[in-house]
Protein backbone atom coordinates (compact mmCIF):
# COMPACT_ATOMS: atom_id res chain seq x y z
CA UNK A 1 0.00 0.00 0.00
CA UNK A 2 1.26 3.44 -0.93
CA UNK A 3 -0.94 6.53 -0.60
CA UNK A 4 0.45 9.90 -1.57
CA UNK A 5 -1.89 12.57 -0.27
CA UNK A 6 -1.97 16.36 -0.31
CA UNK A 7 -4.28 18.48 1.84
CA UNK A 8 -4.58 22.13 0.90
CA UNK A 9 -6.65 25.03 2.15
CA UNK A 10 -6.56 28.35 3.94
CA UNK A 11 -4.08 28.82 6.76
CA UNK A 12 -5.96 28.41 10.05
CA UNK A 13 -8.34 25.75 8.68
CA UNK A 14 -6.40 22.99 10.40
CA UNK A 15 -4.80 21.59 7.26
CA UNK A 16 -1.44 20.84 8.90
CA UNK A 17 -2.97 19.32 12.02
CA UNK A 18 -5.30 17.15 9.96
CA UNK A 19 -2.21 15.88 8.14
CA UNK A 20 -0.50 15.25 11.44
CA UNK A 21 -3.43 13.23 12.77
CA UNK A 22 -3.46 11.22 9.54
CA UNK A 23 0.28 10.55 9.88
CA UNK A 24 -0.05 9.54 13.54
CA UNK A 25 -2.96 7.25 12.62
CA UNK A 26 -0.71 5.66 10.00
CA UNK A 27 1.90 4.94 12.66
CA UNK A 28 -0.76 3.34 14.87
CA UNK A 29 -1.66 1.14 11.88
CA UNK A 30 2.00 0.12 11.56
CA UNK A 31 2.67 2.12 8.37
CA UNK A 32 5.65 4.16 7.31
CA UNK A 33 4.70 7.84 7.18
CA UNK A 34 6.02 11.20 6.08
CA UNK A 35 4.52 14.67 6.58
CA UNK A 36 5.95 17.61 4.67
CA UNK A 37 4.39 21.07 4.97
CA UNK A 38 4.61 24.02 2.67
CA UNK A 39 6.25 26.19 5.32
CA UNK A 40 6.38 29.45 3.39
CA UNK A 41 4.78 32.71 4.49
CA UNK A 42 1.54 30.78 5.06
CA UNK A 43 -0.64 32.24 7.75
CA UNK A 44 -4.26 32.63 8.72
CA UNK A 45 -6.11 33.63 5.54
CA UNK A 46 -3.28 32.62 3.20
CA UNK A 47 -2.95 29.15 1.68
CA UNK A 48 -1.35 26.19 3.41
CA UNK A 49 -0.74 22.64 2.28
CA UNK A 50 0.84 19.46 3.53
CA UNK A 51 1.92 16.26 1.79
CA UNK A 52 1.27 13.08 3.76
CA UNK A 53 2.55 9.72 2.54
CA UNK A 54 1.43 6.41 4.05
CA UNK A 55 3.18 3.26 2.93
CA UNK A 56 3.88 -0.35 3.81
CA UNK A 57 7.50 0.13 2.67
CA UNK A 58 10.08 2.77 3.64
CA UNK A 59 9.23 6.06 1.96
CA UNK A 60 11.69 7.35 -0.61
CA UNK A 61 10.85 10.91 -1.57
CA UNK A 62 8.68 13.05 0.72
CA UNK A 63 8.12 15.24 -2.33
CA UNK A 64 6.10 13.83 -5.21
CA UNK A 65 4.87 14.90 -8.65
CA UNK A 66 1.32 13.54 -8.56
CA UNK A 67 -0.97 12.42 -5.74
CA UNK A 68 -3.32 9.47 -5.21
CA UNK A 69 -5.56 11.69 -3.12
CA UNK A 70 -5.95 15.47 -3.31
CA UNK A 71 -8.05 17.22 -0.67
CA UNK A 72 -8.77 20.86 -1.49
CA UNK A 73 -10.60 23.21 0.79
CA UNK A 74 -10.63 26.46 -1.21
CA UNK A 75 -10.53 27.77 -4.78
CA UNK A 76 -6.78 28.54 -4.98
CA UNK A 77 -6.05 24.99 -3.76
CA UNK A 78 -8.39 23.46 -6.34
CA UNK A 79 -6.76 25.55 -9.08
CA UNK A 80 -3.30 24.47 -7.96
CA UNK A 81 -3.85 20.77 -7.30
CA UNK A 82 -6.60 19.49 -9.65
CA UNK A 83 -3.97 18.76 -12.32
CA UNK A 84 -1.81 16.93 -9.75
CA UNK A 85 -4.24 14.03 -9.17
CA UNK A 86 -2.95 10.77 -10.68
CA UNK A 87 -5.27 9.46 -13.42
CA UNK A 88 -7.75 7.21 -11.62
CA UNK A 89 -6.96 9.03 -8.36
CA UNK A 90 -9.30 10.83 -5.99
CA UNK A 91 -10.18 14.49 -5.50
CA UNK A 92 -12.13 15.58 -2.43
CA UNK A 93 -13.30 19.17 -2.23
CA UNK A 94 -15.39 21.40 -0.03
CA UNK A 95 -17.50 23.63 -2.28
CA UNK A 96 -17.75 26.47 0.23
CA UNK A 97 -16.63 29.52 -1.77
CA UNK A 98 -15.89 27.44 -4.88
CA UNK A 99 -16.67 29.31 -8.11
CA UNK A 100 -15.20 26.81 -10.59
CA UNK A 101 -15.93 23.15 -9.96
CA UNK A 102 -13.51 20.30 -10.69
CA UNK A 103 -13.50 19.52 -14.42
CA UNK A 104 -11.44 16.35 -14.81
CA UNK A 105 -13.25 13.22 -15.94
CA UNK A 106 -10.43 10.71 -15.40
CA UNK A 107 -10.51 10.90 -11.59
CA UNK A 108 -12.96 10.17 -8.79
CA UNK A 109 -14.46 13.39 -7.42
CA UNK A 110 -16.12 13.65 -4.01
CA UNK A 111 -17.73 16.66 -2.37
CA UNK A 112 -17.91 17.29 1.35
CA UNK A 113 -19.76 20.32 2.68
CA UNK A 114 -17.74 20.40 5.84
CA UNK A 115 -17.60 24.18 6.19
CA UNK A 116 -21.41 24.56 5.96
CA UNK A 117 -21.86 21.62 8.31
CA UNK A 118 -19.42 22.95 10.90
CA UNK A 119 -21.18 26.33 10.84
CA UNK A 120 -24.52 24.56 11.29
CA UNK A 121 -22.97 22.75 14.25
CA UNK A 122 -21.84 26.17 15.49
CA UNK A 123 -18.34 24.73 15.83
CA UNK A 124 -15.98 25.58 12.95
CA UNK A 125 -13.07 24.13 14.93
CA UNK A 126 -14.12 20.60 13.98
CA UNK A 127 -14.14 21.47 10.27
CA UNK A 128 -10.92 19.56 9.57
CA UNK A 129 -12.11 16.48 11.47
CA UNK A 130 -15.26 16.37 9.34
CA UNK A 131 -13.03 16.34 6.27
CA UNK A 132 -10.83 13.63 7.77
CA UNK A 133 -13.95 11.55 8.42
CA UNK A 134 -15.01 11.97 4.81
CA UNK A 135 -11.61 10.83 3.60
CA UNK A 136 -11.70 7.72 5.80
CA UNK A 137 -15.21 6.86 4.59
CA UNK A 138 -14.21 6.64 0.93
CA UNK A 139 -10.69 5.27 1.53
CA UNK A 140 -10.76 3.13 4.64
CA UNK A 141 -6.98 2.72 4.61
CA UNK A 142 -6.73 3.07 8.36
CA UNK A 143 -8.98 1.45 10.97
CA UNK A 144 -11.12 3.94 12.84
CA UNK A 145 -9.74 2.76 16.19
CA UNK A 146 -6.22 3.61 15.00
CA UNK A 147 -7.37 7.04 13.85
CA UNK A 148 -8.75 7.65 17.32
CA UNK A 149 -5.43 6.55 18.82
CA UNK A 150 -3.60 8.85 16.39
CA UNK A 151 -5.89 11.72 17.32
CA UNK A 152 -5.14 11.20 20.99
CA UNK A 153 -1.38 11.09 20.30
CA UNK A 154 -1.37 14.28 18.26
CA UNK A 155 -3.53 16.39 20.56
CA UNK A 156 -1.51 18.26 23.18
CA UNK A 157 -2.37 17.04 26.71
CA UNK A 158 -4.14 20.28 27.54
CA UNK A 159 -6.62 19.61 24.72
CA UNK A 160 -7.48 16.02 25.69
CA UNK A 161 -10.92 17.12 26.85
CA UNK A 162 -11.72 17.90 23.21
CA UNK A 163 -11.12 14.29 22.20
CA UNK A 164 -14.72 13.09 22.14
CA UNK A 165 -15.89 16.17 20.21
CA UNK A 166 -13.29 15.46 17.54
CA UNK A 167 -14.16 11.76 17.44
CA UNK A 168 -17.81 12.59 16.89
CA UNK A 169 -16.87 14.98 14.10
CA UNK A 170 -14.85 12.29 12.32
CA UNK A 171 -17.82 9.90 12.47
CA UNK A 172 -20.18 12.64 11.29
CA UNK A 173 -17.81 13.51 8.43
CA UNK A 174 -18.26 9.97 7.14
CA UNK A 175 -21.98 10.66 6.72
CA UNK A 176 -21.76 13.90 4.76
CA UNK A 177 -19.39 13.03 1.91
CA UNK A 178 -20.95 12.38 -1.49
CA UNK A 179 -19.74 11.20 -4.86
CA UNK A 180 -19.86 13.62 -7.79
CA UNK A 181 -18.11 11.81 -10.61
CA UNK B 1 17.72 3.39 21.04
CA UNK B 2 14.50 3.84 22.94
CA UNK B 3 11.65 1.50 22.01
CA UNK B 4 9.08 4.21 21.52
CA UNK B 5 8.44 5.52 18.03
CA UNK B 6 7.73 9.24 17.81
CA UNK B 7 6.52 11.39 14.95
CA UNK B 8 8.47 14.61 14.78
CA UNK B 9 10.23 17.16 12.58
CA UNK B 10 13.91 16.81 11.82
CA UNK B 11 14.55 20.03 13.74
CA UNK B 12 12.73 18.67 16.79
CA UNK B 13 14.70 15.42 16.57
CA UNK B 14 17.96 17.37 16.78
CA UNK B 15 16.80 19.11 19.96
CA UNK B 16 15.68 15.89 21.64
CA UNK B 17 18.87 14.09 20.62
CA UNK B 18 21.06 16.88 22.03
CA UNK B 19 19.44 16.65 25.45
CA UNK B 20 19.64 12.85 25.38
CA UNK B 21 23.31 12.94 24.36
CA UNK B 22 24.09 14.77 27.56
CA UNK B 23 25.05 18.00 25.82
CA UNK B 24 26.10 20.81 28.16
CA UNK B 25 24.88 23.80 26.23
CA UNK B 26 23.05 25.18 23.23
CA UNK B 27 23.53 28.78 22.14
CA UNK B 28 21.58 30.09 19.17
CA UNK B 29 19.52 32.76 17.51
CA UNK B 30 16.22 31.87 15.81
CA UNK B 31 15.90 31.80 12.03
CA UNK B 32 13.53 29.98 9.65
CA UNK B 33 13.60 27.09 8.76
CA UNK B 34 15.35 25.84 11.90
CA UNK B 35 13.69 27.74 14.76
CA UNK B 36 12.05 24.53 16.03
CA UNK B 37 15.47 23.50 17.35
CA UNK B 38 15.64 26.26 19.95
CA UNK B 39 11.85 26.22 20.45
CA UNK B 40 11.90 22.50 21.26
CA UNK B 41 14.90 22.90 23.55
CA UNK B 42 13.11 25.69 25.42
CA UNK B 43 10.04 23.46 25.74
CA UNK B 44 12.10 20.53 26.98
CA UNK B 45 13.74 22.86 29.55
CA UNK B 46 16.72 20.54 30.11
CA UNK B 47 18.27 22.95 32.64
CA UNK B 48 15.66 21.56 35.04
CA UNK B 49 16.59 17.94 34.35
CA UNK B 50 20.03 17.21 32.86
CA UNK B 51 21.48 20.63 33.66
CA UNK B 52 22.00 21.51 29.98
CA UNK B 53 21.96 25.24 29.32
CA UNK B 54 19.80 26.60 26.49
CA UNK B 55 20.36 30.22 25.63
CA UNK B 56 18.96 32.53 23.00
CA UNK B 57 21.90 34.83 22.40
CA UNK B 58 21.52 38.43 21.27
CA UNK B 59 22.97 37.59 17.84
CA UNK B 60 24.62 34.85 15.81
CA UNK B 61 28.03 36.38 16.62
CA UNK B 62 27.35 36.13 20.33
CA UNK B 63 26.06 32.58 19.97
CA UNK B 64 29.13 31.22 18.17
CA UNK B 65 31.47 32.91 20.61
CA UNK B 66 29.56 31.39 23.53
CA UNK B 67 30.15 28.04 21.82
CA UNK B 68 33.85 28.95 21.50
CA UNK B 69 34.02 29.64 25.22
CA UNK B 70 32.10 26.53 26.24
CA UNK B 71 34.17 24.32 23.93
CA UNK B 72 37.35 25.75 25.46
CA UNK B 73 36.14 24.38 28.80
CA UNK B 74 35.72 20.90 27.31
CA UNK B 75 31.93 21.15 27.39
CA UNK B 76 29.72 19.50 24.76
CA UNK B 77 28.25 22.63 23.23
CA UNK B 78 26.38 23.38 20.04
CA UNK B 79 24.71 26.02 17.92
CA UNK B 80 22.38 25.96 14.96
CA UNK B 81 21.29 28.38 12.29
CA UNK B 82 20.29 28.66 8.66
CA UNK B 83 22.46 29.86 5.79
CA UNK B 84 22.52 33.65 6.24
CA UNK B 85 22.86 33.20 10.01
CA UNK B 86 25.61 30.63 9.50
CA UNK B 87 27.55 33.16 7.39
CA UNK B 88 27.68 35.40 10.46
CA UNK B 89 29.18 32.55 12.48
CA UNK B 90 32.04 31.83 10.09
CA UNK B 91 34.68 33.91 11.86
CA UNK B 92 34.00 32.09 15.12
CA UNK B 93 34.05 28.71 13.39
CA UNK B 94 37.50 29.43 11.96
CA UNK B 95 38.70 30.31 15.49
CA UNK B 96 37.19 27.12 16.95
CA UNK B 97 38.83 24.99 14.25
CA UNK B 98 42.17 26.79 14.78
CA UNK B 99 41.88 26.36 18.53
CA UNK B 100 41.25 22.62 18.00
CA UNK B 101 38.06 22.70 19.99
CA UNK B 102 35.16 20.27 19.68
CA UNK B 103 31.62 21.49 19.06
CA UNK B 104 28.54 20.66 17.02
CA UNK B 105 27.23 23.05 14.37
CA UNK B 106 23.91 22.64 12.56
CA UNK B 107 23.01 24.45 9.35
CA UNK B 108 19.43 23.92 8.13
CA UNK B 109 20.01 25.49 4.73
CA UNK B 110 17.69 27.91 2.97
CA UNK B 111 18.06 29.56 -0.42
CA UNK B 112 20.64 32.30 -0.90
CA UNK B 113 22.65 34.30 -1.66
CA UNK B 114 21.91 37.26 0.56
CA UNK B 115 18.84 37.14 2.74
CA UNK B 116 17.48 34.84 0.02
CA UNK B 117 14.41 32.81 0.81
CA UNK B 118 13.19 30.64 3.67
CA UNK B 119 12.64 27.70 1.29
CA UNK B 120 15.02 24.69 1.21
CA UNK B 121 18.35 24.77 -0.57
CA UNK B 122 21.74 23.07 -0.53
CA UNK B 123 23.71 26.07 -1.67
CA UNK B 124 26.02 26.23 1.37
CA UNK B 125 27.99 23.16 0.28
CA UNK B 126 30.96 25.29 -0.78
CA UNK B 127 30.75 27.38 2.38
CA UNK B 128 30.82 24.28 4.57
CA UNK B 129 33.34 21.99 2.90
CA UNK B 130 35.61 24.50 1.19
CA UNK B 131 36.15 27.01 3.93
CA UNK B 132 33.52 29.58 4.79
CA UNK B 133 35.72 31.11 7.41
CA UNK B 134 39.32 32.12 6.74
CA UNK B 135 42.38 29.93 6.80
CA UNK B 136 43.25 26.31 6.03
CA UNK B 137 40.69 24.48 8.14
CA UNK B 138 38.14 21.77 7.50
CA UNK B 139 34.80 20.84 9.04
CA UNK B 140 33.67 17.26 9.49
CA UNK B 141 30.37 17.52 7.60
CA UNK B 142 27.49 15.09 8.07
CA UNK B 143 24.51 15.18 5.68
CA UNK B 144 21.42 13.46 7.16
CA UNK B 145 18.65 12.43 4.77
CA UNK B 146 15.94 11.42 7.25
CA UNK B 147 14.54 12.51 10.59
CA UNK B 148 16.15 9.40 12.11
CA UNK B 149 19.56 10.52 10.87
CA UNK B 150 18.95 14.03 12.21
CA UNK B 151 18.64 12.41 15.64
CA UNK B 152 21.50 9.94 15.16
CA UNK B 153 24.02 12.42 13.77
CA UNK B 154 23.90 14.58 16.90
CA UNK B 155 25.76 11.88 18.84
CA UNK B 156 27.97 11.03 15.85
CA UNK B 157 28.83 14.70 15.33
CA UNK B 158 29.72 15.27 18.98
CA UNK B 159 31.71 12.01 19.19
CA UNK B 160 33.77 12.85 16.10
CA UNK B 161 34.30 16.41 17.33
CA UNK B 162 35.72 15.16 20.63
CA UNK B 163 37.70 12.34 19.02
CA UNK B 164 39.54 14.75 16.71
CA UNK B 165 39.21 17.99 18.69
CA UNK B 166 37.57 19.75 15.78
CA UNK B 167 34.12 21.19 15.02
CA UNK B 168 31.57 18.99 13.21
CA UNK B 169 28.71 20.26 11.13
CA UNK B 170 25.33 18.72 10.45
CA UNK B 171 24.53 20.16 7.02
CA UNK B 172 20.85 19.77 6.23
CA UNK B 173 18.04 21.82 4.73
CA UNK B 174 14.45 22.98 5.12
CA UNK B 175 13.04 19.73 3.71
CA UNK B 176 14.63 17.46 6.32
CA UNK B 177 14.28 20.08 9.08
CA UNK B 178 10.56 20.67 8.50
CA UNK B 179 9.31 17.22 7.57
CA UNK B 180 7.96 14.76 10.11
CA UNK B 181 8.80 11.08 10.06
CA UNK B 182 8.97 8.23 12.49
CA UNK B 183 11.99 8.36 14.73
CA UNK B 184 13.44 6.29 17.54
CA UNK B 185 15.26 8.69 19.81
CA UNK B 186 18.55 7.64 21.42
CA UNK B 187 18.60 6.60 25.08
CA UNK B 188 19.37 9.26 27.68
CA UNK B 189 23.03 9.62 28.58
CA UNK B 190 24.17 11.37 31.71
CA UNK B 191 26.11 14.64 31.26
CA UNK B 192 29.79 14.17 32.03
CA UNK B 193 30.94 15.26 35.46
CA UNK B 194 33.67 17.91 35.89
CA UNK B 195 36.04 15.07 36.77
CA UNK B 196 35.22 13.18 33.60
CA UNK B 197 35.70 16.32 31.50
CA UNK B 198 39.12 16.91 33.12
CA UNK B 199 40.09 13.37 32.19
CA UNK B 200 38.70 13.42 28.64
CA UNK B 201 39.93 16.93 27.84
CA UNK B 202 43.30 17.52 29.58
CA UNK B 203 43.69 20.60 27.36
CA UNK B 204 40.50 22.27 28.62
CA UNK B 205 40.74 25.63 30.37
CA UNK B 206 38.90 24.73 33.55
CA UNK B 207 40.76 27.02 35.88
CA UNK B 208 44.20 26.81 37.54
CA UNK B 209 44.75 23.50 39.27
CA UNK B 210 47.31 22.74 41.99
CA UNK B 211 48.80 19.75 40.14
CA UNK B 212 49.65 21.32 36.76
CA UNK B 213 50.41 24.53 34.92
CA UNK B 214 47.39 26.39 33.56
CA UNK B 215 46.18 25.44 30.10
CA UNK B 216 46.35 28.16 27.48
CA UNK B 217 44.19 28.28 24.34
CA UNK B 218 44.96 30.75 21.58
CA UNK B 219 44.75 30.92 17.81
CA UNK B 220 47.31 33.72 17.53
CA UNK B 221 50.92 32.94 16.67
CA UNK B 222 53.15 35.91 15.75
CA UNK B 223 56.09 33.71 14.76
CA UNK B 224 55.35 32.39 11.27
CA UNK B 225 57.54 29.34 11.62
CA UNK B 226 55.47 28.31 14.64
CA UNK B 227 52.25 29.16 12.81
CA UNK B 228 53.38 26.93 9.96
CA UNK B 229 53.93 24.10 12.47
CA UNK B 230 50.40 24.60 13.79
CA UNK B 231 49.07 24.36 10.23
CA UNK B 232 51.10 21.24 9.50
CA UNK B 233 49.68 19.67 12.65
CA UNK B 234 46.12 20.56 11.59
CA UNK B 235 46.67 19.13 8.12
CA UNK B 236 48.00 15.86 9.57
CA UNK B 237 44.83 15.62 11.67
CA UNK B 238 42.64 16.30 8.64
CA UNK B 239 44.45 13.56 6.73
CA UNK B 240 43.72 11.11 9.52
CA UNK B 241 40.03 12.10 9.40
CA UNK B 242 40.01 11.57 5.64
CA UNK B 243 41.46 8.10 6.11
CA UNK B 244 39.08 7.02 8.88
CA UNK B 245 35.77 8.80 8.65
CA UNK B 246 34.42 8.64 5.10
CA UNK B 247 30.79 7.52 5.10
CA UNK B 248 28.45 6.88 2.18
CA UNK B 249 25.49 4.75 1.11
CA UNK B 250 25.15 2.75 -2.12
CA UNK B 251 21.67 2.02 -3.49
CA UNK B 252 21.46 -0.43 -6.40
CA UNK B 253 24.93 0.59 -7.59
CA UNK B 254 26.19 -2.94 -8.34
CA UNK B 255 24.70 -3.38 -11.80
CA UNK B 256 24.13 0.32 -12.54
CA UNK B 257 24.93 1.86 -15.92
CA UNK B 258 24.33 5.34 -14.54
CA UNK B 259 24.76 6.75 -11.06
CA UNK B 260 22.89 9.56 -9.39
CA UNK B 261 25.06 11.26 -6.77
CA UNK B 262 23.14 13.26 -4.19
CA UNK B 263 23.09 14.08 -0.47
CA UNK B 264 20.41 14.98 2.07
CA UNK B 265 16.97 15.89 0.72
CA UNK B 266 18.13 15.57 -2.90
CA UNK B 267 19.13 11.96 -2.16
CA UNK B 268 15.60 11.23 -0.89
CA UNK B 269 14.15 12.58 -4.13
CA UNK B 270 16.69 10.53 -6.12
CA UNK B 271 15.70 7.33 -4.26
CA UNK B 272 12.33 7.60 -5.95
CA UNK B 273 13.92 8.48 -9.29
CA UNK B 274 15.92 5.24 -9.07
CA UNK B 275 12.63 3.33 -8.66
CA UNK B 276 11.02 5.18 -11.58
CA UNK B 277 14.05 4.59 -13.80
CA UNK B 278 14.31 0.90 -12.90
CA UNK B 279 10.58 0.50 -13.70
CA UNK B 280 11.42 1.73 -17.21
CA UNK B 281 14.29 -0.74 -17.48
CA UNK B 282 17.07 1.81 -16.94
CA UNK B 283 19.85 0.52 -14.71
CA UNK B 284 20.29 3.46 -12.37
CA UNK B 285 21.81 3.54 -8.89
CA UNK B 286 22.30 6.17 -6.22
CA UNK B 287 25.51 6.94 -4.41
CA UNK B 288 24.82 9.09 -1.36
CA UNK B 289 27.72 10.82 0.38
CA UNK B 290 26.90 10.86 4.11
CA UNK B 291 30.09 12.73 4.99
CA UNK B 292 30.53 15.66 2.60
CA UNK B 293 33.93 16.23 4.15
CA UNK B 294 35.74 13.90 4.17
CA UNK B 295 34.31 13.25 0.71
CA UNK B 296 33.83 9.67 -0.56
CA UNK B 297 36.18 10.15 -3.52
CA UNK B 298 37.57 6.63 -3.57
CA UNK B 299 34.26 4.85 -4.08
CA UNK B 300 33.33 7.33 -6.82
CA UNK B 301 36.65 6.66 -8.51
CA UNK B 302 35.90 2.94 -8.33
CA UNK B 303 32.55 3.42 -10.07
CA UNK B 304 34.09 5.74 -12.67
CA UNK B 305 35.46 2.74 -14.54
CA UNK B 306 32.19 0.79 -14.23
CA UNK B 307 29.39 3.19 -15.16
CA UNK B 308 28.67 5.19 -18.32
CA UNK B 309 27.91 8.45 -16.58
CA UNK B 310 27.01 10.20 -13.35
CA UNK B 311 24.47 12.91 -12.60
CA UNK B 312 24.81 14.93 -9.43
CA UNK B 313 21.50 16.25 -8.15
CA UNK B 314 21.72 19.20 -5.78
CA UNK B 315 19.47 22.01 -4.66
CA UNK B 316 22.06 24.47 -5.96
CA UNK B 317 23.78 25.60 -9.16
CA UNK B 318 26.42 22.86 -9.06
CA UNK B 319 28.70 22.66 -6.04
CA UNK B 320 29.29 19.02 -5.02
CA UNK B 321 29.59 18.23 -8.74
CA UNK B 322 33.09 19.74 -8.60
CA UNK B 323 34.19 17.16 -6.01
CA UNK B 324 32.59 14.33 -7.99
CA UNK B 325 34.45 15.47 -11.11
CA UNK B 326 37.72 15.63 -9.17
CA UNK B 327 37.12 12.11 -7.91
CA UNK B 328 36.42 10.54 -11.33
CA UNK B 329 39.10 12.67 -12.97
CA UNK B 330 37.61 12.78 -16.45
CA UNK B 331 37.10 9.02 -16.81
CA UNK B 332 33.47 9.56 -17.78
CA UNK B 333 30.97 12.41 -18.05
CA UNK B 334 29.61 13.95 -14.85
CA UNK B 335 26.63 16.26 -15.30
CA UNK B 336 24.73 18.36 -12.81
CA UNK B 337 21.02 18.91 -12.30
CA UNK B 338 19.73 21.39 -9.75
CA UNK B 339 17.02 23.87 -8.92
CA UNK B 340 17.78 27.19 -7.32
CA UNK B 341 16.50 29.71 -4.83
CA UNK B 342 14.30 27.40 -2.77
CA UNK B 343 12.67 25.37 -5.57
CA UNK B 344 12.73 21.65 -4.78
CA UNK B 345 12.78 19.36 -7.83
CA UNK B 346 10.49 16.32 -7.98
CA UNK B 347 11.56 12.73 -8.78
CA UNK B 348 10.15 13.14 -12.33
CA UNK B 349 12.25 16.27 -12.94
CA UNK B 350 15.35 14.32 -11.98
CA UNK B 351 14.36 11.43 -14.27
CA UNK B 352 14.00 13.85 -17.21
CA UNK B 353 17.44 15.28 -16.52
CA UNK B 354 18.87 11.77 -16.27
CA UNK B 355 17.39 10.80 -19.64
CA UNK B 356 19.18 13.74 -21.27
CA UNK B 357 22.45 12.31 -20.00
CA UNK B 358 21.58 8.83 -21.32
Amino acid sequence: MLQEIVISGFGGQGVLSMGKILAYSGIMEGKEVSWFPAYGPEQRGGTANVTVILSDKPISSPIVDLYDIVIVLNQPSLDKFESKVKPGGTLIYDDYGIRRKPARKDIHVFKIEAMDESMKMNNTKVFNMLVLGGLLKILPMIKLENVMKGLKKSLPKRHRKLLSMNEEAIVHGMEIISREG
Amino acid sequence: MSEEISLMKGNEAIAHAAVRYGADGYFGYPITPQSEIIETLMELAPWKTTGMIVMQAESELAAINMVYGGAGCGKAVMTSSSSTGMSLKMEGISYIAAGELPCLLVNVMRGGPGLGTIQPSQSDYFQTVKGGGHGDYRLITLAPYSVQEMADFVALGFDLAFKYRTPSMILTDGVIGQMMEKVRLPEFKRRRSEEEIRKQCPWATLGRTPDRAPNFLTTLEMDSSLMEQRNIHLQAKYKEIQQNEVRYQEVLCDDADYLLVAFGSAARICLKTVDLARAEGLKVGLLRPITLWPFPSEILEKYASKVKGMLTVELNAGQMVEDVRLAVNGKMPVEHYGRLGGIVPTPDHVLEALKKLI
